[in-house]
């Protein structure tokens, strides 16, 4: 990487590209009379594997995409990005994020599985890894077990966590002497040692090193968990990326170049989408869930009480991964979504061949509502995922023995509720490019069941990858292009909780009073949606707002209370105020008929696929 | 060079294949340079290291881990053999003696007194590379392998399952859209390379395992059928290591899908050859293809053959159409469009026009065809 000193005041175009998986995405920034507005975005597969095996072949194709569309040359005659910017040439940075190459893939290991090794994971998913196992020392696995199982993983790297400072060195000692047994071979490159960050007890520091120094690439950093009571989680992450940048970007195909090009160090794509999560809900005070369902992961960020947590469901994607969704959930949950009939031997043969033709699209409507139907499956299982991930300090004050520190299923409760939520943000390539952008409203709803009044919002053409990134070097144009370029203000749904035992009845009475100061009122009846419409403001691009007052029926919850009124503005979007008074929790009928005419029902209230798509058998 | 590719399978009747084949570990070159080989060939071979299994011997005798090294009757690096006793305390002026023993075969490799455990390593594995082709060694690789080249013909399929594996061709079905059926699998298919049609049903697949055939090459294949082959369903798509007795190359994809014909006449052409094949998948990054490499020329590969040069799509360039609703057609660009256009799903996309043998045209995304490699 080019050590280049950055000064935001002379940033005035900005080059970003990510490299995805299956796609490398370049945008075009510019400062316009003050404002940093996103110019044109450009596309192209990556080009890490065969028969290129050079990430940044991706990169040039997608940049002289952005050339094309722009009008602004780029490129030299060595296919060299020109910087700095002199007109209508060249650019004042490049930056650039990745998950190509499968990322950065970590094992983990700490003392109890509850505590320290959960910790850890946190510390790895936090620094954009997905975690391929958590070894633990009450992990009920044989320790010939947990050696053959670090063998055969082939990690990029691992990270060694346990006791508290001042605590056991016993365990963690062991473990280490597991690893060094093991003698874990690293996934890329060879003839260079593993790295293994050891982030426990301060002293076992001493016993961990003589253990591990000789064999692998060992550094030591603060405990993750210094006190039971508090994660320190910061030196381990930012050890993980400095690792992630030396070793195992240096060794995937092209990188190296890359990085050469690259004006400050690349992010891994989870770290900087996350980070620019958690911007947003700093600056605007709320709890968000965000959402990026790529090919091969599903990776979900939330804070939940100013606590942020990020689960990747590794095996949970809508190309490379579609069969696992397939299997993990089974076609009747699969087939709950879709309001016709499919013969399944023929469904089977289309999932796999998506699966080894990852990057098609579907160019028929019932392939559409199909890999939507997927897609709703993926989110739902990741965020089950997640749920049970983001979850308050486990063996903290509720520890009373010993034999309680080491049970599992001890404390813990999830941080996700779905009624405080404020704001879904969705990403990815069905969620972002969907259609129609009903579409992603509903397969989010569907697939998160928001409770109360809730947001919703899709990156439009994901580059919160870039923006993450762009945010550690000039803030500001982050923030501008986050909010007037990136999100698409879908609207907001209005969905009370509790259920209607018989089936049928009110759930809550409505008036909402419109900008142009029309009123709507009315009853959302138990079963129905109701779609408003309600934009955005053409100049400012961010949604209008409508003063809404809700009535919940007796036994539903709005977000003050069973049966408690609420009061307060509510935002449009391109798709307007969704009401959804299908209850919480939420079943599709099972009666074949009925879940058929429920389905075309809402999709035609929310004009989700032309009727004509909903008419076939 | 950036320019945009569209990804395509090859299919060829004249190419230089190169592969390596290298130890996990280092270990010992057993070829020389410009050796020529044949698929069982062992090229090289390796140790591995055995497996390990850690003994709690603080725990085993009640003593504290400080004293374990103590108690060793076999010190680190000592061979041990299983059910020799390797520790051993006593206590109470010698009255009760407490032993720990060796259940394998061995060596002691560490001896930890800060925990109390002893790691002991079972006898090495050997671990040998074959060349897999017949062809030339064109380079040794010191203490790690060599690389093997050939000129053949080559063939890449979609998917696959199982191992490396080779045999003569033999084509049973008729013609390119012939379903490979079990009346058509007979004991003849012994160690040999059958190759079918448009589909390969499960109970073929099963007779051909029963006659010993060595691979299948094939248009199609049902996943119902390969769910109930693997018994379980396939989450991603990483194969190459099951080990069910035959190795099987789709060159199409899932369903009933006629071979392309091109494949079916060149697999033809080289009935009776031998062919090494490989079902080995992984569709992520470091894609790898099923394979068949028909090795021809083995002397002197080292010269000729240019490889194919990587185009993206032109008017002309011939193509397959890899979805809904022209699954598996081939035909030629007719026409690029550049603006997008409005699909059926109602996506915007970049397009192409395809004609097909048949004449008839299609518009079709660019993302939902491949190219066809030919040279």
């Amino acid at each position: 990487m080019t050590e280049k000193t950055l000064d935001p005041n002379k940033i005035n175009v900005i080059l970003a590209t990510d490299c995805g998986s299956t796609t490398t995405k370049a945008i075009l920034i510019e400062n316009r009379g003050g404002e940093y507005r996103l110019i044109v975005r450009g596309e192209a597969p990556t080009t890490v594997e065969a028969p290129f095996e050079d990430v940044t072949m991706g990169v040039l194709n997608a940049v002289g995409e952005v050339e094309e569309l722009s009008g602004r040359k780029l490129l030299d005659e060595n296919e060299r990005i020109i910087s700095p910017a002199n007109g209508n040439v060249g650019t004042d940075i490049y930056i650039s994020t990745s998950s190509a190459g499968g990322g950065l893939q970590m094992m983990v290991a700490g003392v109890v599985r509850s505590m320290t090794a959960e910790s850890a994971e946190r510390a790895a998913l936090g620094a954009g890894s997905i975690v391929m196992d958590v070894i633990a020392s009450n992990d009920k696995r044989a320790p010939h077990e947990q050696i053959e199982r670090i063998r055969r993983l082939r990690p990029d790297m691992i990270l060694l966590s346990g006791g508290v400072d001042g605590g056991t060195t016993t365990h963690v000692v062991e473990l280490a002497e597991l690893i060094s047994a093991a003698d874990p071979r690293p996934r890329l490159g060879t003839g260079y040692k593993l790295p293994v960050i050891f982030a426990g007890n301060k002293d076992a520091a001493a016993a961990v090193k003589d253990t591990l120094s000789e064999k692998t690439d060992l550094s030591i950093v603060d405990n993750l968990r210094p006190v039971l009571e508090r994660e320190n989680l910061l030196p381990a992450r930012e050890k993980i990326h400095d690792l992630f940048m030396e070793h195992v970007m240096a060794q995937a195909p092209g990188y190296r170049k890359l990085m050469s090009w690259a004006d400050s160090p690349i992010m891994p794509t989870p770290g900087a989408v996350g980070s620019i999560i958690k911007r947003v809900s700093e600056i605007e005070g709320i709890e968000v869930v965000g959402v990026d369902i790529g090919g091969a992961t599903t990776d979900v960020f939330s804070v939940f009480q100013g606590v942020f947590n990020r689960t990747v469901s590794a095996n949970l994607g809508m190309s490379y991964s579609i069969s696992n969704v397939f299997a993990e959930a089974g076609l009747p949950n699969v087939m709950r979504w879709v309001p016709f009939h499919m013969d399944e031997r023929d469904l089977r043969n289309r999932v796999k061949n998506k699966m080894i033709r990852p990057t098609t699209i579907p160019q028929m409507m019932e392939e559409l509502i199909f890999e939507q139907a997927i897609a709703k499956e993926a989110l739902r299982l990741a965020f089950i995922q997640h749920k049970s991930f983001a979850t308050v300090l486990k063996g903290v004050q509720q520890q009373r023995t010993i034999a309680d520190a080491f049970d599992q299923s001890a404390s813990g409760g999830t941080l996700v509720s779905m009624m405080t939520l404020n704001m879904l943000i969705g990403s990815g390539g069905v969620l972002s490019h969907a259609p129609r952008r009903q579409q992603a409203a509903l397969m989010m709803i569907d697939a998160f069941l928001p409770e109360g009044v809730t947001r919703l919002a899709v990156d439009s053409i994901f580059m919160m990858p870039q923006l993450g990134v762009l945010a550690e070097v000039h803030p500001k144009a982050a923030t501008e292009v986050f909010n007037k370029d990136c999100l698409i203000h879908l609207g907001t749904c209005i969905a009370p909780a509790g259920e209607a035992k018989s089936g049928k009845g009110s759930v809550m009475d409505y008036s909402i009073e419109f900008p142009d100061g029309k009123v709507e009122k009315g009853t959302l009846e138990f079963g129905t949606m109701k779609l408003f419409k309600l934009g955005v403001d053409e100049k400012t691009s961010l949604p209008l707002e409508a003063k809404a007052v809700l009535e919940p029926a007796r036994g539903f919850d709005v977000g003050a209370g069973k049966g408690q009124k609420v009061e307060r503005n509510i935002s449009g979007g391109v798709v307007g105020i969704i009401l959804d008074g299908r209850g919480r929790p939420f079943a599709v009928p099972t009666d074949d008929k009925l879940r058929v005419a429920k389905l075309r029902e809402w999709m035609l209230e929310l004009d989700i696929y032309p009727r004509q798509a909903l008419e076939r058998a | 060079m950036g320019h945009a590719y569209t990804p395509g399978l090859k299919v060829t009747e004249e190419i230089r294949v190169s592969k390596e084949r290298i130890l996990p570990l280092k270990g010992e070159v057993l070829v020389a340079k410009g050796a020529k080989v044949e698929p069982d060939t062992v090229v090289a071979q390796t140790y591995l290291p055995g497996p390990v299994e850690p003994v709690n011997v603080a725990n085993l005798l009640g003593v504290p881990p400080e004293d374990v090294p103590e108690c060793m009757l076999k010190k680190e690096g000592e061979s041990i053999k299983a059910g020799e006793v390797i520790a051993r305390s006593s206590s109470f002026f010698g009255m009760f003696k407490s032993e720990v023993k060796s259940k394998t075969e061995g060596k002691v490799e560490n001896v930890s007194h800060i925990t109390g455990q002893v790691l002991l390593r079972g006898m090495p594995m050997p671990v040998q590379v074959k060349a897999y082709l017949r062809g030339e060694v064109m380079e040794v690789h010191p203490k790690e392998g060599v690389t093997v080249v050939c000129i053949g013909a080559f063939v890449q399929g979609i998917f696959g399952i199982g191992g490396e594996t080779h045999g003569a061709v033999k084509v049973l079905s008729a013609d390119h859209n012939a379903v490979l059926d079990e009346k058509d699998i007979t004991p003849e298919c012994k160690e040999l390379v059958v190759v079918g049609g448009s589909l390969v049903t499960a109970a073929a697949l099963k007779k051909a395992i029963a006659v010993g055939a060595a691979g299948i090459v094939v248009g199609g294949f049902d996943d119902r059928d390969l769910r109930d082959f693997l018994g379980y369903d396939l989450g991603v798509a990483i194969t190459g290591s099951e080990d069910l007795g035959i190795t099987l190359v789709v060159t199409e994809g899932f369903g009933k899908i006629a071979m392309a014909e091109k494949t079916f006449q060149l697999l033809k052409r080289h009935q009776g050859e031998l062919a090494c094949i490989n079902g080995a998948t992984q569709i992520r990054a470091g894609v790898i293809r099923p394979e068949v490499v028909i090795p021809k020329i083995t002397v002197g590969a080292s010269a000729m053959v240019k490889d194919p040069e990587i185009a993206g799509l032109a008017i002309g360039s011939p193509v397959r159409v890899i979805r809904q609703p022209y699954f598996g057609r081939l035909g030629s660009v007719s026409d690029l469009p550049a603006p997008l256009q409005v699909l059926e799903s109602e996506s915007h996309a970049r397009v192409l026009q395809v004609e097909f043998d048949g004449k008839d045209k299609a518009i079709v995304p660019r993302a939902n065809v491949e190219m066809i490699e030919e040279v």
